[in-house]
């Protein structure tokens, strides 16, 4: 078809340059032309970084980057699953950072949702009161939160005295350091869940509940029987969604803890962890092979629920 | 459905426990940034004090602010703008081909823990006398902006109804015309959202300019976090640093409320 020339006719100023041919074959082969950047891209900076990353785990890499290293095999495999000071204490810190912000956020959010769902006066305002924790930029939350945690001159242990509750460590406590970053975690993205949990209600139809209503069900059994089930996937892509970021955390507890987690590793979950054997330590080999099974550890939560999604649907 | 009473009742309540919580340490961050240190350590002055700006020139003439300031939004721009260019197309034909698994392989970008890239990236760019450049630092942000880009596009295309761009066709558009002059324009409101997010992800990244970035190029995240390095805390001096960094981009999002939470929630509620 002569599109091409159609078109160079009715705007004879335009696409004068651009030879039909080449033209037309750009047209033919747009769906590859408009992915390739794209893709390109992605290769160079992920498949190949990937590549090298599974390569170093199986060597012995350490000091400079650019020293030599030898084939080990699967030695910083054994080396890492059975180092029981660092690696089992960074997945179990990962687990219960993620684990508990999940719950507590999910519940949270389901519930502030709830309570934004139908419409009412100064609305706007709480809705922009959601929005500041979310887009505050975390080291700087972090920093936040030192200067207000802090044992001695902080507004926490000042609100606690309010209510005769004697000062707290918070951060600076060996036992109270990872329950108070995940008190971080939750006020800065509790209002991500109520977001996506509160575009969920919107786009529930009104039938089911107003049959409920009709049938004399309470708010618990409406909740309970009709909304929580009709919300399930959109449940399910908040804990996803909000589940990769919360395994990956590491700007709220470096930025508070710093290296290694703290003095005694309090805070150090996976990502931490990986992060100070690459660029604190240069043990790249065993570094290389934390990231990779903490890789494998993010891809089978995720593959667990989008199988509970395709489930729920 | 018209509420009872007890429930507006504990509406209220609930949600001014709520407001208070999430924007009280944003206040006393900014209320810690305007007092001197040694108001900061009496508890008697926790709101009744007499409001300074020492911290805030402190920062901004002693610490090189502006200079981070200004490495922070050049990087964000430039990393915003590269990758609308090349994702925004990408997210059209993923959306319009339904390219699934090609998508998948943009998105795994999200998945992927940013460490595991680091290390590869810093010797090929250190070999390459990159590290400590612009250059790293915005492909390093495109790496972040990428994926969010086209995931927000590709839901943004898909449900873009077909017919305009048939009609352009028979109108006697080339494909790559039709994509130009009638999806694109359409596609303003999707693209504001893209990049205004995307621009929000690398204002805030921290981790890749910790690793990557040289003395000269420092974004503001690395050089709050540089500020608590040595010896005591400047607590005035810290908060008024997290103030500059957190302020602006929380008036952006104010701005442009509706796109920052669309971008959010995209795609949270297709099955």
């Amino acid at each position: 078809m002569s599109a091409s020339t159609i078109e160079s006719s009715a705007r004879p100023l335009a696409p004068a340059r651009a030879t039909p041919t080449w033209s037309r074959w750009a047209n033919d082969h747009r769906k590859w032309l408009f992915a390739a950047p794209a893709m390109a891209f992605v290769a160079v900076l992920i498949v190949f970084p990937v590549a090298w990353t599974v390569w170093l785990s199986l060597t012995d890499a350490e000091g400079s980057v650019r020293a030599e290293h030898s084939f080990i095999g699967l030695g910083n495999y054994l080396t890492v699953l059975t180092d029981t000071t660092r690696f089992w204490p960074a997945v179990l810190r990962t687990l219960e950072f993620t684990g508990g912000v999940l719950v507590v956020e999910v519940v949270l959010g389901m519930a502030i949702a709830l309570l934004l769902w139908r419409p009412f006066r100064c609305e706007k305002w709480v809705r922009v009161a959601i929005l500041l924790p979310l887009v505050a930029t975390p080291v700087a939350v972090g920093m936040m939160w030192r200067l207000i945690f802090d044992p001695n001159i902080g507004l926490a242990n000042t609100v606690l005295g309010w209510f005769g509750i004697g000062p707290q460590p918070w951060l600076a406590g060996e036992q109270s350091a990872l329950p108070t970053t995940m008190l971080i975690d939750i006020w800065q993205w509790t209002p991500m869940v109520v977001l996506i949990l509160l575009a969920g209600l919107t786009s529930l139809s009104d039938e089911p509940l107003e049959a409920a209503l009709i049938d004399g069900a309470g708010a618990w059994q409406r909740f309970r029987h009709i909304i929580l089930p009709l919300m399930m996937p959109t449940v399910i892509v908040a804990i996803l969604l909000r589940g990769i970021d919360a395994l990956k955390t590491f700007d709220i507890l470096y930025a508070t803890k710093g290296k290694g987690g703290g003095s005694f590793h309090e805070v150090e979950t996976l990502n931490v962890y990986a992060y100070g054997l690459s660029f604190d330590y240069n043990e790249y080999g065993i570094s290389s092979t934390v990231l990779i099974i903490f890789f494998l550890i993010i891809v089978g939560s995720m593959w667990v629920l989008t199988s509970r999604k395709k489930e729920a649907a | 459905m018209r509420a009872r009473t007890p429930f507006t009742v504990f509406r209220v309540v609930a949600l001014t426990v709520v407001v208070l919580t999430l924007i009280a340490p944003l206040v006393w961050m900014v209320a810690a940034s305007l007092k001197t240190n040694v108001d900061i350590y009496d508890p008697g002055k926790a709101l009744a004090f007499t409001p300074t700006l020492e911290n805030y020139t402190k920062v901004l003439q002693q610490a090189n602010y502006v200079d981070f300031i200004v490495n922070s939004l050049w990087i964000a721009f430039a990393s915003t703008v590269l990758s609308l260019l090349i994702g925004v197309p990408a997210a059209y034909s993923m959306s319009r081909f339904a390219m699934r698994r090609s998508a998948l392989v943009v998105l795994m970008a999200r998945v992927i823990p940013a460490v595991s890239l680091l290390v590869p990236w810093y010797y090929v760019f250190s070999n390459l006398k990159m590290v400590g450049g612009f250059s790293v630092l915005i492909l390093s942000h495109m790496f972040v902006a990428l994926p969010l880009i086209v995931y927000i596009m590709m839901g943004y295309f898909d449900g873009l109804p077909l017919e305009l761009e048939e009609s352009a066709l028979v109108d006697g558009l080339t494909p790559i015309g039709a994509f130009r002059r009638i999806t694109l324009p359409l596609s303003t409101p999707g693209i504001a959202t893209a990049g205004i997010l995307s621009f929000i992800f690398s204002w805030n990244n921290f981790m890749f300019a910790l690793v990557l970035s040289g003395a000269d190029t420092k974004t503001l995240p690395v050089a709050i976090f540089d500020f608590v390095g040595y010896a005591s805390i400047d607590w005035g001096g810290l908060m008024a640093a997290s103030t500059v960094v957190t302020v602006p981009i929380m008036v952006i999002a104010l701005f442009a409320q509706k796109y920052v939470v669309s971008g959010l929630t995209a795609g949270a509620t297709k099955g």
